[in-house]
């Protein structure tokens, strides 16, 4: 009688879990996709006003961190001349920062134009060549303009007078894809930057 | 009649136990996943005809199913599309019915897209046929970012600035994006909402704003800034403010991305010249360096959702997307590729490979079965790459 009764709550036990855990129902219904997708408007205002930012300490103290740079819009409207420097672009050997000893003389004739001219500033691009990967050589890229700029702060030209940008690989000089066309887009190129309404 | 108490009270827990055990709706099927020595699951399609049917094939292989006759399939995949699709998947083992639907509205594609979901969701896993991705696309030099469907389709340009951009990075769970410009002839961090189409200037500090990446809870975003004469990690608030540096050193960093948790910040890091991946804590201290067998000059990483896995891009002669466990430990070589982004599934990965003249297009890859294939051709730019998966 007992194992009567202990079988009877056993099976009403699995009986009860298999009607739980279902036959899946045969649904009959229908999805209905939306017609209006997520559509990305395609107008796309201008840029708008600057937010402020950090334009960093004026102190040229201290490589244990590096030399601030000052805020971007400060020199923003002042124009670029890609071509008085031209003769000065430097080079990099692959996957390096490190300015080379041959070059150092070309920074140095930079250094010399900024002392001489106070009102002027400096640009330093930094580039790369197509063999590494995007953002890594977008830090590359800056790494060579800082290097270079950190050469130029050495002979005596305030860190408040040189700004950096990285083009990674994205402004090759030369568009090749050998070894001689690379060489030449690992490079650091020096803009000078003029007062606007002033004459180099 | 009386029954004994303990006999009496044990089979009614069994049964309750049962009951409570059969009512759990979310069963978890944890699968076993071994990078790139997977088996596909095998199914089997009919009845499905053009388009349907290669967009069917294309969303399931991506996640891994490969195709085969019904004698050979875990999965028999019926249906039609005259019209309106139709789908039911079938077990050929237990014969229980997964998914059995009819589908209205949109268009062929986009049904099928939900079927494809509707079928991995039924196995447990999260569907990926109805996501987005966002990626560059140039002419030359310069370029726009672009949204797409993360088949590549329905791709739209969500700028129009004609100038260098790079890296666009989704702001989680938002229609909103965080993306490198040079529209003001200086690489700054933009941030764009997509829905209102409001943009702003996020990072225009001295030196290059690189990089940006989004924490999880969007509340904060990585980025590599050389504001204070070093290219560093820093990490801001989204809703702006002085960054804090992470980092302090000559070398360049790269590349961060986030756990899932929001507990690490992992990025390309060098130690003496050689490159590595490292992990710092967004609220500062010593940056780990994760430790990486096999797997060369590791760059771009990428957390999966599920916080199991690093996929990065490992540099030999040529660049090979890798995934390795997240504590560490081996690489796996995958395929050919650069910048690789997780779907929300933690399996699929979409990349950029390079095609020659240095153009590059996208391509998805599943980790598991290593199964890959190229998202078909996009027009409007000549090269397409850095994607980033919406998740």
């Amino acid at each position: 009688m007992k194992v009567t009764k202990f079988t009877y709550l056993l099976v009403l036990g699995m009986v009860l879990t298999m009607a739980a855990s279902g036959c899946r129902k045969k649904p009959g219904y229908v999805t209905n996709i939306p017609p209006g997708h997520t559509d990305v408007p395609t107008d796309v205002p201008p840029a708008p006003p600057l937010i402020s930012s950090s334009t960093g300490t004026n102190n040229p103290s201290s490589t244990s961190s590096g030399f601030p740079q000052v805020d971007p819009n400060q020199r923003q409207n002042w124009p670029r001349d890609a071509k008085f420097f031209a003769a000065e672009t430097a080079h990099f050997d692959f996957d390096s920062s490190v300015v080379k000893a041959a070059d150092k003389p070309k920074v140095a004739k930079v250094a010399e134009h900024l002392k001489s001219n106070p009102t002027h500033a400096v640009e330093v691009d930094g580039h790369c060549d197509e063999r590494g990967t995007e953002e890594y050589n977008r830090a590359l890229g800056e790494r060579r303009a800082l290097a270079l700029r950190e050469e130029l702060i050495s002979l005596g030209v305030d860190p408040n007078r040189i700004d950096t940008v990285s083009y990674g690989k994205d402004r090759p000089a030369e568009t090749g894809h050998d070894e001689a066309a690379w060489r030449k887009n690992r490079r650091g190129e020096f803009l000078l930057e003029t007062p606007p309404g002033t004459t180099p | 009649m009386k029954i004994s108490s303990t006999l009496g009270k044990l089979s009614i827990g069994l049964g309750l136990l049962g009951f409570a055990l059969a009512s759990h709706a979310q069963i978890e099927i944890t699968e076993r996943i071994v990078p790139g020595k997977t088996p596909p699951i095998w199914v089997s399609l009919s009845g499905f005809t053009g388009e349907a049917a290669q967009v069917l094939q294309f969303d399931l292989y991506v996640q891994g199913f490969n195709f085969t006759n019904s004698e050979g399939a875990q999965y028999l995949i019926s249906g039609s599309n005259n019209g309106n699709l139709q789908g039911r998947v079938t077990d050929r083992f237990n014969k229980s019915v997964l998914v059995s639907k009819a589908y209205s509205g949109a268009s062929v594609r986009r049904q099928v897209h939900a079927f494809a979901d509707d079928f991995v969701q039924a196995l447990g896993r999260k569907g990926i046929a109805q996501t987005k991705i966002a990626f560059k696309g140039e002419n030359g030099a310069n370029g726009e970012i672009y949204v797409a469907d993360f088949d590549g389709q329905n791709a739209q340009a969500v700028t129009r600035d004609n100038t260098i951009v790079a890296a666009p990075c989704w702001v989680p769970g938002h229609l909103a994006l965080y993306y490198v410009s040079y529209k003001l002839n200086h690489p700054d961090i933009f941030y764009q909402n997509l829905s209102s189409g409001e943009r702003r200037i996020f990072a225009r500090y001295g030196g290059s704003n690189i990089s940006p990446s989004v924490s999880p809870d969007g509340s904060e975003v990585a980025m590599i800034l050389s504001k204070d004469g070093w290219t560093d990690l820093y990490v801001g608030s989204a809703s702006g403010g002085k960054p804090t540096r992470l980092t302090k050193s000559p070398q360049d960093e790269s590349s961060p991305c986030w756990s899932p948790d929001g507990k690490w910040i992992c990025y390309a890091s060098k130690e003496r010249e050689r490159r590595s991946l490292s992990k710092i804590s967004p609220a500062g201290g010593q940056p780990q360096r994760i430790p990486i067998v096999l797997g060369a000059n590791p760059t771009e990483p990428d957390w999966s959702p599920d916080g199991k896995w690093i996929a990065f891009t490992a540099q030999y002669r040529d660049f090979q997307i890798c995934v390795v466990p997240a504590e560490g430990g081996e690489a796996v070589t995958l395929t050919a590729g650069e910048d690789a982004s997780w779907a929300p599934n933690s399996r699929t990965l979409i990349l950029a490979r390079r095609v020659g003249g240095g153009r590059y297009v996208l391509s998805l890859l599943d980790v598991p079965t290593k199964q890959v294939k190229d998202v078909p051709r996009i027009s409007g730019s000549a090269s397409q790459s850095q994607p980033s998966w919406a998740r």
